[in-house]
């Protein structure tokens, strides 16, 4: 039952990574750039978390549901208050200033966590329990013991196979009901309300929806704020599955949502979803085998198949410049 | 029609985009330094035909062939190392390299040296640099554009930019030349200039010109052959005679009531 | 008569052998802090042929100063013993003969990454170095014969007197070779096709330039100085781990690039002298030295896009 344990280890992270994977979707939608600070959003949402477990009860399951939403509020203030700041002054620049500028902008949040004196300090820091622990096991197939009979020149062996179990524990189930529930709710905004036909609308022509009154700025903020909410929840959802969490830690996981958002077609929100599973799928059962070093090096190897050999993504189209 | 194999040939051409068939089963040719027009309403695959021809879209169906040689498969800068050069619809130069520098650039193709001589600067290098140097000095004298040689080409006005981009693509030394709407965004004296330089260039570098044009009267009046496209199909083709009277190009330019 | 290009190419190496002959009376901090200079020209200078000439944007040049330093490292180091008596014992033969080895692993490695992936176009290009470099990273990581995670240690250093002059010579011509090779690439015909590529692709295309060509001309050119910066980097440190060619240590070096405003050539070898100097001098600031760094970077963006070196005197384009 190695396998099912995997695939379930698997879900959860890949679950993880598309939460993460669909803000830059949603921001490379709107404003065709890589949010490199995304990845520091999620690890502020990290913090967050932290922080105000103790202040709402957390590790109860109202006080976790709280804990999560107020961090999730939190980031996607964050998130508002980068792109008012720092991208909006450059609207209509080169993708190049932008991407400095957001380059800037995370290695700014970074160094601003890692100081001792004005953030969080370097050293990693144990998670809380945001919501009851518990785990759950079940005994798949019973311990057993094989007799290998004696031969000529052996003595007979006894092997002892242990008992195999699944185990699931309330960190695990949490992550997958939280992403799926705010899987539901994104799809829900960007199909069934105004706000979120509006954000297709600039997606799909900037220059067109303004001109049918949309207020793109207020728009791509929404954006930003959704985005940003969603890493805040991956940020508290990876932590929980993880032991400590430290100021670098939305590197990593920031550039494997990337890779994910890339392999499901950037700018395509399902297409992030199904990136983000297959990633975290596939980095678990390499993580699995006898290749388990090389596991922080898959999605990068991915990414570089996929922008030679497919490089609209899964699920994306692709746009061909006009000459 | 002709004796000898045209220097541009095109043969049952079609390209799709995803459903859109942009241009669909079109045959054309140009002949050794002849001025071909090549005209059709706004959308009507004009520009397409161009970059089919140059390498930038490879036809989904059909076939290109220039100079006696098949073109597919080949990237657009081997094209021009065959002799077809091209200016852009909406002007492509190099803004921040100077004037100069533009023209100098498209002498590339003929240059013997590369990244090496580059470090070694022996003296067969210095004396390439200097005859192109010379070479590129002309080429701008007989356009009148030595004078700001050394701007940057973005700071030229509109119909400099655009001479100068002819200039540029005169220097790869080509044998057919696509003008992609030179005339757009100039006023009545300014085209009739135009219409004078592209005769002068073809007069003068002997080549043959393929021009996508939507004023009629510089198409009218300088082509020797027009070649008609509506809905990415050609609908005619003829001398410009042929064409002010051809009924379906009445009707696409103007609407049915008037054919 | 050798053109006068040339002739500033070896007025500038004799310079350096004058600076190395009295490098033994140098203040050892002076010393240093000069030597790192080196390195982040040689890093800057390539760099900005790539980000700055060509108009690419790579964020891997940490990845190709790695692979030139552990190629660098393991010559002089983990085989030295066997190599340096096929060479009379000299490490004068040995380390340029190892140093220039990093470049071309360096090089062959710039060649497989820019190949491939040399069609993408600005930020999906950052992307895809950025992930060579950490791919780069856990192979290094990986392999026990260059250290595994901890790394090599115990180079030879200025420290060691057999060793000091050569590293100090190497250190500081390296830099003038690089600026060299990159201003002669860029002032001729050919090299005007560079500065084509970056202005516009398509346009340089249709005026015949193999476009494709000289992209990866460009990264394999860079990436070979990025080894030779590598391996000097791994000869004045002594001691070399994956994780000193990070994410970071590439930022580092697009910064000098930007500061200098890209593709000017005084501009970036200024701004990589003043960054480095800086980055010593801060260093008592510790902690604040990344946040003041990357404060900078944002606000250079905001306001001076084009650079901060970047007066008509250094006109980009002057031939």
């Amino acid at each position: 039952m190695e396998f099912a344990q995997q695939l379930l280890n698997g879900i959860s992270l890949g679950a993880i990574y598309a939460l993460i994977a669909l803000g830059y979707t949603m921001v490379y939608g709107v404003l065709r750039f890589i949010n490199f600070a995304h990845s520091d959003v999620f690890m502020l949402g990290a913090y967050a978390g932290l922080l105000l477990t103790p202040k709402l009860g957390g590790g109860t399951f109202g006080g976790g549901l709280a804990v999560l939403a107020a961090s999730m509020a939190v980031t996607a203030a964050l998130g508002v208050v980068i792109e008012k700041v720092a991208y909006r002054p450059l609207r209509g620049r080169s993708t190049l200033t932008v991407l400095i500028t957001a380059i800037g902008v995370s290695l700014l949040i970074q160094n601003v966590a890692q100081n001792r004196q004005v953030g969080f300090g370097p050293n990693p820091k144990a998670f809380p329990a945001v919501f009851p622990q518990k785990t759950f096991s079940w005994e798949v197939a019973p311990a057993m013991t094989n007799t290998v009979a004696a031969t000529a020149d052996t003595a007979p062996t006894v092997n002892v196979v242990p008992a195999k179990t699944l185990s699931v524990n309330t960190n695990q189930l949490a992550v997958l009901v939280v992403s799926l529930a705010l899987l539901g709710a994104l799809h829900w905004i960007v199909h069934h309300t105004k706000i979120g036909t509006a954000m297709r609308a600039v997606s799909f022509n900037a220059t067109a929806s303004s001109l049918v009154g949309i207020n793109n700025d207020a728009i791509i903020s929404f954006t930003f704020a959704l985005g940003s909410a969603l890493a805040g929840a991956g940020g508290i959802l990876y932590a929980m599955n993880y032991p400590t969490i430290d100021p670098l830690m939305g590197t990593l996981p920031g550039l494997k949502a990337f890779v994910a958002a890339v392999l499901g077609g950037i700018g395509n929100l399902p297409g992030a979803a199904l990136g983000g599973l297959l990633i975290g799928l596939l980095e678990t059962f390499v993580k699995g085998s006898r290749w388990s070093t090389y596991s922080d090096a898959i999605a990068f190897a991915i990414l570089i198949l996929i922008l030679l050999f497919r490089p609209a993504g899964l699920l994306g189209k692709l746009r061909v410049e006009k000459v | 029609m002709f004796m000898t194999t045209p220097l541009l040939q095109l043969t049952d051409v079609t390209i799709r985009f995803g459903g859109l068939t942009a241009v669909s089963g079109v045959s054309a040719t140009v002949g050794e330094r002849e001025l071909v027009g090549l005209i059709g309403p706004n959308g009507a695959g004009k520009t397409t035909v161009f970059n089919l021809i140059t390498g930038v879209y490879q036809p989904t169906e059909g076939r290109i062939e220039f100079a006696g040689e098949p073109t597919a498969k080949l990237r657009p800068f081997e094209l021009t190392e065959r002799g077809i050069a091209r200016t852009f619809q909406n002007i492509r130069l190099f803004p921040s390299l100077t004037v100069f520098d533009n023209v100098r650039v498209a002498f590339h193709l003929h240059l013997a040296h590369d990244a090496v001589h580059s470090l070694t600067r022996g003296p067969k290098f210095q004396r390439e640099e200097v005859e192109l140097r010379e070479r590129t000095r002309e080429l701008l004298s007989i356009f009148s554009l030595e004078r700001v040689q050394e701007e940057p080409a973005k700071s030229l006005s509109y119909g400099d930019q655009r001479r100068l981009e002819i200039i540029r693509a005169l220097a790869t030394r080509p044998k057919l030349l696509l003008l992609d709407e030179p005339a757009a965004g100039m006023n009545p004296a300014e085209k009739v200039e135009l219409m004078k330089l592209i005769q002068f260039i073809q007069e003068k570098f002997r080549l043959a010109i393929l021009l996508v044009e939507h004023d009629m009267k510089v198409v009218m009046g300088i082509c020797q052959r027009i070649h008609v496209l509506e809905y990415g199909r050609k609908i005619a083709e003829g001398t410009p005679a042929e064409i002010r009277a051809n009924p379906a190009v009445i009707a696409a330019y103007l609407g049915k009531e008037h054919a | 008569m050798p053109p006068k290009s040339q002739l500033c190419l070896l007025a500038a190496l004799a310079v350096a052998g004058v600076a190395t002959a009295f490098a033994g009376r140098m203040d050892p901090y002076f010393l240093d802090v000069l030597l790192s200079v080196g390195v982040s020209v040689v890093l800057a200078a390539s760099l900005n042929l790539i980000n700055g000439f060509t108009g690419q944007f790579s964020l891997g040049h940490a990845g190709f100063m790695a692979v030139g330093a552990y190629t660098a490292a393991t010559l002089t180091k983990t085989l030295g013993a066997k190599l340096l008596p096929l060479v009379g014992g000299q490490p004068w033969v040995l380390l340029p003969l190892a140093l220039f080895a990093g470049g071309l692993t360096a090089a062959l490695a710039g060649f497989l990454v820019g190949a491939p992936s040399l069609r993408l176009k600005g930020d999906y290009l950052a992307i895809v170095t950025l992930g060579f470099g950490e791919i780069i990273k856990v192979i290094l990581q990986n392999v026990e014969f260059v250290g595994g995670a901890l790394g090599l240690n115990g180079l030879p250093t200025t420290l060691n007197p057999a060793w000091s002059g050569v590293i100090v010579f190497a250190t500081l011509a390296a830099p003038m070779l690089t600026v060299y090779v990159v201003w002669g690439l860029l002032n001729s015909t050919y090299g005007r096709g560079f500065l084509a590529v970056a202005d516009d692709e398509v346009a340089a295309e249709a005026m015949g330039l193999n476009t494709t060509r000289y992209k990866i001309t460009a990264f394999v050119v860079g990436a070979f100085f990025a080894g030779v910066a590598g391996g000097l980097y791994a000869h004045i440190k002594g001691t070399l781990t994956p994780g000193g060619f990070d994410f970071n240590k590439s930022i580092e070096i697009v910064v000098m690039v930007i500061l200098g405003g890209m593709g000017r050539h005084v501009g970036v070898i200024l701004a990589a002298v003043l960054l480095t100097v800086l980055s010593e001098t801060l260093r008592k600031f510790g902690d604040y030295r990344m946040i003041l760094y990357s404060l900078l970077l944002i606000v250079l963006m905001l306001t001076r896009p084009q650079g901060l070196f970047t007066w008509p005197l250094w006109k980009r384009k002057a031939a």
